[in-house]
């Protein structure tokens, strides 16, 4: 299945989609697939700030618990609040309903150094 | 040993089965299912009766305060026999190591010498009080400080405390002796590197003793840390490298002294994540290759029964340079040639446990040790990677490896092709259930996708691998043939296919009088429902 047009891409699997002046952060289809059924998200703070490459939070499968990579440097505006009681929606909709994060991005430029979706479906291709 | 092709065909299967059917009767296919002892309870019925009260009787409200009594806890009221009927057919469905084999990979489940049980059971030791006086305590004192004596020549690391009851305990410690050590030295150091394929107690510990754990990743194709990233991460703000060997797809670091090296040369420390150790015992020492600390699980490599959790031990082996930062007090032989605690230890990181440890653990490994001698432990590691390596010759061609190399004392299978059935790795190890198994540890390490990790240990006959390596193998073909018995495995056990999901998203933990069963379901659907409508 293609990764949506609309999204960059980290080698960690998680995808940011700019909204105007808002950034949303999610892991990919390929990372709800690998990790299982979720069975908690944990996510920082509104007013936290997260970095490009550092940690912001973990995700938890029956599987294993994974940290969870900043696309994006900013400010977290809103985590996902629905996701404590349903984290199951990040297996049923990653790209939808099981986003993760809205920042205030602090550089734009910053997303230059991401995968576009053909370049992130070629890298997940290449991990098979 | 040469590889020779699996044999997939129906007598393996056969053998495979004839095995599960060696386990006992089965009921209708399935063991009967032993209900809650509270729900056992009939009103009125007691386990005991109390010769006549020879003091005056007081009502218990005059006893205690009225806030603290309660009448809502509905203790069962049972019978003697009830309740020893109730624990014993608990324990009959038990699995136990004593009984069948137990292939836990990184787990070291290996048989448990019951020598090892009858010295930790002599009244002398069992009946021990931790605040006796020193001088009572002569004997324990000498088996604290001997087991010392032996670690430190087992590992080449002479300093050692008994005292972490655990390994992520025996890690803490070390890591904390690690910072201390630059701290007297002046050097303010902020990182520690771990490979990608450690144990997640690893970068734990880093964060638990206030460092920032950097991951190194491996070679894909060797399975060994990936030296030039190691190279480019090391630098002279990093406190510690804490690497396994072997590590934990079972494969030696062969770049291990070159690492050490390396690390000393910045004036890092070499913290080796002693867990496969069991590999290694008698065979290599630690101390040898350049490593400065290393912890070992008494309870996996020196044979104290464990799966339960605990009480294990969690030995800190370290070099005489790091010795003065050892947890205290340490046990110290005098002059006089008696044994005493020397608390006078102005380095030392103090105490990590109460009292001395587990010093029953210490006491187990002490007698192990004693009792195998030096080619016996030297038996222990060949064995091990022998055992494994038979294992894993017989299973390569049915199930691929993640690395296929010889490996040392156990093995990681990569189970992606079981997806090609619409099954994964966790279906397998239900399946293996059913065979009379305990499943292999799975989706460890996590480096590898659909983890099949598999640890056989020492003290299995090549029978019992056989016999194991037949029901993998009838395995791999009901795959291929009939995947939905896999899918419904196991079949054979009181509680078919547990809803893990549903277990960790929404955890029922504890049993509530009057609600049993479906009413219990029901009424936490309802409360699962209210909450998700209460959020949106």
């Amino acid at each position: 299945m293609a990764s949506p047009a609309d999204c960059k891409y980290t080698k960690e699997h998680e995808w940011v989609r700019l909204e105007g002046e808002t950034a949303t952060v999610g892991i990919t289809e390929f990372a709800q697939q690998e990790l299982g059924d979720v069975v908690f998200v944990e996510l920082p703070a509104a007013g936290s700030p997260v970095e490009q490459g550092q940690t912001f939070g973990a995700v938890e499968s029956v599987k294993a618990a994974s940290d969870l990579y900043a696309p994006i440097s900013g400010q977290v505006l809103e985590a996902n609040a629905a996701l404590e009681d349903t984290p199951d929606a990040v297996n049923k909709d990653p790209y939808g309903a099981g986003w993760m994060l809205k920042v205030q991005p602090a550089d734009l430029s910053e997303l230059d150094s991401l995968m576009d979706a053909a370049a992130y479906d070629s890298y997940v291709q290449g991990l098979h | 040993m040469a590889d020779s092709p699996p044999k997939t065909n129906g007598a393996v299967a056969t053998a495979g089965l004839a095995e599960s059917g060696s386990h006992g009767p089965l009921n209708g296919g399935r063991k009967t299912p032993e209900p809650l002892i509270f729900e056992k309870s009939v009103p009125g019925r007691r386990a005991g009766s109390l010769p006549p009260c020879d003091v005056p009787r007081k009502p218990v409200a005059e006893l205690i305060p009225e806030a603290e009594l309660r009448t809502d806890l509905s203790l069962p009221e049972v019978g003697e026999l009830d309740v020893v009927r109730h624990f014993t057919r608990l324990s009959k469905l038990n699995y136990s190591v004593d009984a069948e084999f137990y292939p836990l990979g990184s787990c070291t489940m290996k048989y448990n010498p019951k020598l090892d049980e009858n010295v930790a059971a002599l009244p002398g030791f069992r009946q021990l009080h931790p605040l006796q006086p020193e001088e009572t305590v002569q004997g324990a004192l000498r088996v604290l400080y001997e087991l010392g004596q032996l670690l430190g020549e087992i590992t080449g690391l002479p300093g050692v405390s008994a005292q972490p009851v655990a390994g992520a305990h025996g890690e803490f410690t070390g890591i904390m002796m690690v910072r201390a050590a630059h701290i007297k030295a002046g050097r303010m150091r902020r990182k520690v590197l771990i490979p990608d394929s450690a144990h997640g107690t690893n970068p734990a510990t880093a964060a638990m003793s206030g460092y920032e754990a950097v991951t190194v990743g491996h070679d894909r194709r060797t399975g060994e840390l990936d030296f030039a990233d190691f190279k480019a991460k090391l630098d002279e703000d990093c406190a510690a490298i804490m690497i396994t060997v072997p590590n934990t797809l079972g494969l030696f670091e062969r770049q291990i002294t070159e690492i050490c090296r390396l690390a000393h040369d910045v004036g890092c420390y070499v913290y080796c994540d002693g867990a496969n150790m069991n590999a290694m015992v008698g065979q290599v020492r630690p101390g040898d290759l350049g490593v400065d600390l290393l912890h070992i699980n008494l309870h996996k490599t020196f044979a104290v029964p464990h799966g339960g959790g605990g009480p294990g031990g969690g030995a800190i082996c370290v070099t005489s340079d790091l010795e003065p930062f050892l947890p205290a007090p340490v046990v110290a032989r005098r002059e006089n040639g008696s044994y005493g605690f020397d608390h006078h230890r102005p380095d030392s990181i103090g105490r990590v446990h109460g009292f001395h440890g587990n010093f029953n653990a210490a006491l187990r490994s002490y007698t192990y040790i004693l009792s195998l001698g030096k080619e016996g432990l030297y038996d222990v590691g060949a064995n091990a990677v022998l055992n494994a390596n038979y294992l894993r010759s017989k299973l390569r061609q049915a199930y691929p490896l993640y690395v296929d190399r010889i490996c040392m004392h156990e093995f990681v299978l990569d189970g992606r092709w079981l997806r090609e059935h619409g099954l994964r790795t966790l279906d397998l190890a239900k399946r293996l259930i059913d065979y009379g198994y305990h499943p292999p540890t799975i989706y460890f390490p996590l480096i590898v996708p659909e983890a099949i990790m598999i640890e056989p240990t020492e003290t299995e006959s090549r029978q019992t691998l056989d016999a194991f390596a037949g029901a993998m193998l009838a395995i791999a073909q009901e795959a291929r043939e009939q995947p939905e018995v896999l899918h419904e495995a196991p079949s054979s056990t009181p509680i078919g296919r547990l809803d893990e999901v549903r277990a960790a998203r929404r955890p029922d933990l504890r049993w509530r009088a009057g609600i049993a069963g479906e009413a219990a379901e029901s009424l936490s659907e309802a409360r699962h429902e209210a909450a998700v409508q209460g959020r949106y």
